[in-house]
């Protein structure tokens, strides 16, 4: 019997013990805890100085901070945090607090869903700048609607989430169906290719994007060997093997590079010597890691170019670098420039309620209202729908195993 | 564990190498090439028949060449792919012969094999220590670690999750592994947060074991392929030695078959139970560094979906037979593979490899309605 209650104490210690490491100082399995404080904290102290103090204005990032694709979110989070410190005095001059809330998707609509249900729930909740996943955005921005609460995205490409042309969603990217298309083009027009191999992952941004590009393919005449989907991570041989015996001069891979990564390294070790193209979703240092030598050679189109195709961002990049100690990619700008957008629009609301705190739809108009937002990505109008009125589209390459890779070409496109 | 009920009780005292001996060792092996070959020769006729029927396609390719030309390369991956199986079965099959319950967390106690293997090989890497090692020394190297730690999880989690509940009604047990294994998935993804800020590690590459032998165009069997089938064969020579031919494998097998009586023969039943949690999660951890190794990129999830194939491979064997869990792994990797590669070659893209799974369980679900005990199995059946 000691014996026994011996090793219920021990496990009971093993237990405690496990429960103060996971809250001290775990870095990806508490972001959101951890970041707020340092966010909320400088707010403060000008607060109680200010004369007047009106309430609470809470604005957050929603993007997969856990999880395989959190190299992504974890940019969208840290522009967002940097945008929010720079530049919410003049909000909190007009006599608000300003606070910043990381939430994390974990990229999974059902997860995205219910945070989207919690943010709606708290009333001080005014701005959204998110999601990553397009599977994830167009379920939860269901949801931001009912609220109308303003979602403005920094990654979204799937065109459903401004098709649906609701008043409070809107994006500052480029749309799947001009990517998948600028993809077949370049893949037929430039590198020559006859025939193409297309695989995705079955999620609604991965084979969207890449029915686009089937469907433009098909148009300028090139043959389509393939079009499969799967939801594999690790064992792609028997997807490979078919491709190997098609030896199709391109193939497409509709995706994230979790599973990019892994189906690329996995094609050049069975010696498939074919052309590899992706979308944005492939746009990660992660790939490189994954993929190792293999990549070199790979394309990859993208609506968020590197911070080098951007001559304004230099400074941006240094300024990021040198606060979180970690390379500002891509989305970290666009992450930044949503929610700079979010901010002005606030500003403005405010403004025009008079100085009272503006409801959620005065909020959403305020954003469409926003004209010639010049971010470091570019100048930003919005159309009726939430789409960019113009919006950039690159394709690079990886010429070494390097994060990233060089732009082949840019191209500036108005939306469909 | 039935193979092993006709071993010699004699033959310890003999010498190693009596026939009867040498037989417990190679008959399974023998049966293993056999069904092997088998699966390979039947399946391989079915897509070449189907192929030869349906040979054009509508957009006019001729799907007997298509198919020919991908088939070895077809066969390799499904080998590879079916031993990786079979040396997670082996863990199932062995907990269920010894305590007639089945071990969920064994999937995990796979991946931790997995994680372990990726974390020596990136340490090394690191430290740019790689390059200096014997390859031979190296694919040992992180096998043993592999081995070492996931053994002893295995043993920890039978200590503490499962001997209290040993009397207790079987499905008690059944929820406690189901527990163990979220826990343990969720404790190597904090550990990994912790230590790396990373938990998807990609096992780094290793250029003698990336080379590759090809034959032509239409064949070429990467190193880690073959280092992948004969670990797995080494493993399995080695279990069956172990189980037939001494001393910790009779009270393995005596405790199988009747704890009580067993235990009345002077056998310590706790110590052949640990014993057995050891071995099966030592063959797990093995598993796991083989298909980190063969598959490159792993995370504290990878576990769950290899541990139920290779927990359904150990059914379609018979659970509780040894053998019967390698043939099971063989023809579930071979059915999963061969359904992956040509499924949309039949049905031109309408049904793709995402499909392979529900082509593979339902012949197994078939498998199972003619012969319900498995292919080799006796165990099964009231108790399952």
């Amino acid at each position: 019997m000691k014996g026994k209650r011996r090793i219920a104490l021990l496990a009971l210690a093993l237990l405690l013990g496990l429960l103060v490491a996971a809250c001290g100082p775990a870095p990806a399995a508490a972001p959101p805890a951890a970041a707020t404080p340092k966010a909320a904290e400088p707010t403060k102290a000008p607060a109680a100085a200010a004369p007047s103090q009106k309430g609470t204005i809470k604005v957050v990032s929603v993007s997969p901070l856990s999880g395989a694709q959190s190299a992504l979110g974890e940019q969208i989070k840290l522009g967002a945090q940097l945008a929010v410190e720079k530049f919410k005095k003049p909000i909190e001059d007009l006599g608000y607090t300003v606070v910043f809330e990381p939430q994390d998707d974990q990229a999974s609509p059902d997860v995205g869903v219910a945070v989207a249900k919690k943010l709606v729930a708290d009333a001080d909740v005014v701005f959204v700048d998110g999601h990553l996943n397009s599977g994830v955005a167009i379920p939860s921005s269901e949801v931001y609607k009912d609220a109308d609460l303003a979602m403005v995205s920094p990654a979204n490409t799937n065109p459903k989430i401004t098709d649906r042309n609701y008043a409070n969603v809107s994006r500052i990217v480029g749309r799947d169906d001009v990517q998948g298309p600028a993809g077949a083009q370049f893949a037929i027009n430039e590198l020559k290719a006859k025939t193409v191999y297309i695989i995705h992952d079955k999620t609604a941004y991965g084979q969207g994007v890449a029915e686009f590009f089937r469907k433009e393919a098909e148009k300028l005449g090139a043959k389509v060997l393939g079009f499969e989907g799967t939801e594999e991570k690790a064992n792609f041989d028997p997807i490979i093997n078919p491709i190997k015996a098609a030896n199709p001069d391109v193939v497409y891979f509709g995706g994230i590079y979790d599973q990019g990564g892994v189906l690329l390294k996995q094609m050049r070790d069975k010696q498939v010597k074919s052309i590899f193209i992706g979308p944005d979703g492939l746009d990660s240092s992660e790939i490189v890691k994954i993929a190792g030598p293999a990549v070199v050679g790979a394309y990859y189109t993208t609506v968020a170019g590197p911070p080098s195709a951007y001559p304004d961002a230099a400074d941006f990049a240094k300024e990021f670098k040198s606060k979180y100690s970690k390379d500002v990619e891509s989305f970290g700008m666009y992450g930044y420039d949503v929610m700079r957008i979010g901010l002005v629009a606030i500003e403005s609301a405010i403004k025009a309620n008079g100085g009272n705190k503006p409801t959620r739809k005065q909020v959403s108009s305020a954003v469409r209202a926003v004209k010639d937002f010049k971010g470091i990505t570019g100048t930003i109008n919005f159309n009726s729908k939430g789409d960019p009125t113009v919006a950039k589209y690159f394709v690079l390459k990886f010429d070494k195993a390097e994060y990233p890779g060089s732009v082949v070409k840019t191209l500036d496109v108005a939306a469909p | 564990m039935q193979t092993e009920t006709v071993a010699p009780t004699r033959a310890v005292s003999r010498g190693i190498f009596s026939s009867q001996m040498l037989r417990t060792l190679f008959a399974p092996l023998g049966q293993l090439a056999i069904w092997t070959v088998g699966t390979a020769v039947v399946l391989s006729l079915v897509v070449l028949l189907l192929a030869l029927i349906f040979r054009t396609s509508s957009s006019g390719v001729d799907r007997f060449t298509l198919v020919l030309s991908i088939l070895p390369q077809v066969i390799v991956d499904s080998m590879v792919l079916g031993f990786v199986y079979a040396m997670i079965a082996l863990g199932y099959t062995m907990v269920y012969g010894v305590l007639e319950f089945i071990n969920f967390a064994h999937s995990e106690i796979f991946m931790i094999g997995a994680v372990v293997g990726a974390e020596v090989l990136i340490s090394l890497s690191e430290a740019k220590a790689l390059e200096n090692f014997n390859p031979l020394l190296l694919i040992l190297l992180i096998i043993a670690a592999g081995m070492a730690v996931s053994g002893l999880v295995a043993v920890v989690v039978e200590r503490v999750a499962y001997r209290p509940l040993r009397n207790a009604p079987r499905l008690v047990p059944l929820i406690s592994a189901i527990g163990v294994s979220f826990f343990l998935q969720d404790l190597v993804r904090m550990l990994e947060s912790i230590w790396r800020n990373a938990f998807y590690r990609t096992y780094p590459d290793v250029p003698s074991f990336s080379q590759r032998i090809s034959f032509g165009d239409t064949l070429d069997v990467s190193y880690k392929s073959i280092i992948v089938v004969v670990a797995a064969i080494v493993m399995l020579l080695a279990l069956n030695y172990l189980v037939g031919a001494t001393k910790i494998g009779k009270s393995i097998r005596a405790v199988a078959q009747n704890r009580a009586t067993a235990s009345l023969m002077g056998i310590d039943v706790d110590r052949a139970i640990a014993l057995t949690f050891l071995v099966g999660g030592a063959l797990g951890g093995a598993a796991g560094v083989l298909y980190g190794l063969r598959f490159s990129t792993i995370n504290p999830y990878t576990g769950f979906i290899p541990g139920i194939k290779a927990f359904t491979a150990a059914v379609l064997g018979g659970i509780g037979n040894i053998t019967g869990a390698m043939l099971g792994g063989i023809v579930l990797g071979f059915l999963e593979t061969f359904g992956a590669s040509y499924l949309s070659i039949f049905t031109e893209g309408a049904f793709g490899a995402e499909y392979k799974d529900i082509l593979a369980f339902g012949i197994l679900i078939i498998v199972l309605i003619f012969r319900p005990k498995g292919l080799l199995g006796e165990v099964v059946g009231e108790r399952a």
